[in-house]
């Protein structure tokens, strides 16, 4: 626990789409601060610092922290910026944590943004690989995504209509989310009769990209209750990485979620995690991650996870709804897409998510994900931590 | 979209101008492989792990690794895929020809994984745990394309 506790007291969203030509990249950031100042009811003298991120080499522009400012509204403030790949948003909620709870800065205001429309995604997230070992046969995210499918559904015989009652479930509460890029139900023969993209994972079991930024207002306990009347705290975070060159990965679990959960549920005491929490959002690039990761959380033991999605306990109404947004699968502006997670259960927790709301949250756990096997989360409370 | 108007900025001539270093442990990878035909791995003093490629050091032990050991050069398939959707290779600037085998090798007394192609003449034999052989190119320099691809011999 941190010097001072923390409260989520606003957070904005732009529209979605999968490309936003009416916008650059400042003016799209500048969307998502409005929204965010706008929803906690604040103005810009009110922040104290801002920390901002994407993956630069999707614009193929660096710097944001610099070009950015006036739309960011970081001119003459302190500004950070932090890129992790795939966990980007959700190590800009960690860090922007880690600022509020160091007690140096009241207010914080938290950006991840990227307009994925503006280069070649697969080209992008590959160079992001090691050039002499990794790259020769690399193919972007899906690539290595499909090889963890691969070596879990050998170990425990789960099948591709499995992960397809996944895609069925997120794509199915997309649509009660009016953030969400892709708006429609689809069947389970749908998704498999999608195209093969690279074995076992058709079309759509895997996410779009997308245009658009999320902006969130976190504020320490001095000030969190009278800014919101109804704050999402925060209980505390967990990050990990795991490996050198892909090929040292542990395919068919994701060992740095495993480690991650283990040490958040320890440090905040949740012994039995899938009665404690009653929402999660999980950073879940692809429909098969829904069965393996739920395993790595400790919901389910290994080799259950599709049974558990089966049984509908993950659909909204059911004992523990994941992705009432309609997730990753349903938008994804990548160095956006953690801290949406993040802003997701704060809406969750405020009681605010409208037709996605799932009734009485106590605690509720967002989570994000890089191509590199890496793991963010951040445990999200109704109650302010003791 | 129809009245849409391209400006366009041409990059000219572009190579890529990095120049990577694979250090001490990469090179005699490369070395063994270009001139033997062998592949070789590094053992971690403490957990005993071969990795491959050899490389400085083990992170969950956080040791220096100074062993080699040669592992190979035939092996299981770890994990793998069959690409089938078009894209851009940055290394290149080409379209990937598609589809190909994208495999994750575990060479015999390693304990990592390798990334290379399989050979997909028959999709039926990629199964995980099948076993697999490289084809070394005739003409070998140095690079990993010394290795042509994994074939099933199972």
């Amino acid at each position: 626990m941190g010097k001072k506790r923390v409260a989520i007291v606003g957070s904005g969203q732009t529209l979605h789409r999968s490309r936003r030509p009416d916008v650059n990249g400042q003016e799209l950031i500048h969307e998502a601060v409005q929204a965010a100042l706008s929803d906690a009811d604040l103005t810009l003298a009110d922040i104290d610092a801002i920390v901002i991120g994407n993956m630069d080499h999707f614009e193929g522009i660096n710097y944001v922290d610099c070009w950015s400012v006036d739309g960011s509204g970081g001119w003459m403030k302190p500004v950070i910026k932090l890129t992790t790949g795939g966990t980007t948003g959700s190590t800009l909620s960690i860090g922007g944590y880690h600022m509020v709870a160091s007690g140096l800065f009241e207010k914080v205001l938290i950006i991840g943004w990227e307009k994925n429309s503006e280069s070649d995604t697969t080209g992008a997230i590959t160079t992001a690989f090691d050039p002499i070992w990794d790259r020769l046969v690399f193919a972007g995210a899906i690539s290595g995504l499909a090889v963890e499918a691969q070596a879990y559904m050998a170990r425990y015989g789960a099948t591709d209509r499995d992960a397809a009652r996944v895609a069925v479930r997120d794509r199915r509460h997309a649509c009660k989310n009016p953030h969400a890029q892709l708006r429609q139900e689809v069947t389970i023969e749908q998704v498999l009769a999608s195209p093969m993209l690279a074995d076992p994972i058709h079309l759509l079991d895997v996410c779009p990209r997308t245009d658009g930024a999320c902006a969130v207002i976190m504020a320490n306990e001095d000030v969190a209750e009278k800014l919101c009347p109804t704050p999402d705290w925060i209980w505390g975070t967990a990050n990990r990485h795991s490996y050198t060159y892909l090929a040292d990965v542990n395919f068919g679990a994701l060992d740095s979620m495993a480690g991650a959960a283990k040490e958040l549920f320890a440090k905040t005491g949740i012994k039995e995690p899938r009665k404690q929490l009653q929402v999660i959002e999980l950073y879940q690039p692809y429909s098969f991650a829904g069965i393996i990761w739920i395993e790595d959380l400790g919901l389910v033991p290994r080799g259950k996870g599709a049974e558990y999605i089966w049984s509908g306990a993950t659909d909204l109404g059911g004992e523990l709804p994941i992705n009432p947004s309609g997730g990753v699968i349903a938008c994804n502006p990548i160095g956006a897409t953690g801290l949406i997670r993040c802003a997701e259960v704060s809406l969750q927790m405020m009681g605010r998510a409208g037709e996605r709301q799932v009734p009485e949250v106590e605690l509720g756990l967002s989570t994000g994900f890089g191509g590199c096997m890496w793991t963010d989360m951040m445990l999200h409370g109704k109650r302010k931590p003791e | 979209m129809t009245d849409v108007e391209l400006m366009v900025i041409r990059s000219v001539g572009g190579g890529q101008p990095f120049k990577y270093a694979v250090g001490e442990h990469g090179s005699r990878f490369f070395h063994e492989l270009k001139e033997h035909r062998r592949i070789v791995g590094i053992k971690c003093p403490k957990c005993g792990k071969v990795y491959v490629p050899p490389r400085r050091v083990c992170g969950p032990c956080f040791a220096e690794m100074k062993e080699y050991v040669e592992v190979g050069p035939g092996g299981r398939i770890g994990t793998f895929t069959i690409l089938r959707y078009a894209f851009i290779d940055p290394e290149t600037g080409k379209q990937k020809p598609v589809p190909y085998g994208y495999g994750f090798i575990k060479f015999d007394g390693a304990d990592t994984l390798f990334q290379h192609y399989i050979d997909i003449e028959d999709e039926s034999r990629l199964k995980i745990g099948a076993r697999v052989e490289p084809v070394f190119a005739p003409q070998r320099q140095g690079t990993i394309r010394d290795i042509e691809y994994f074939r099933v011999v199972d």
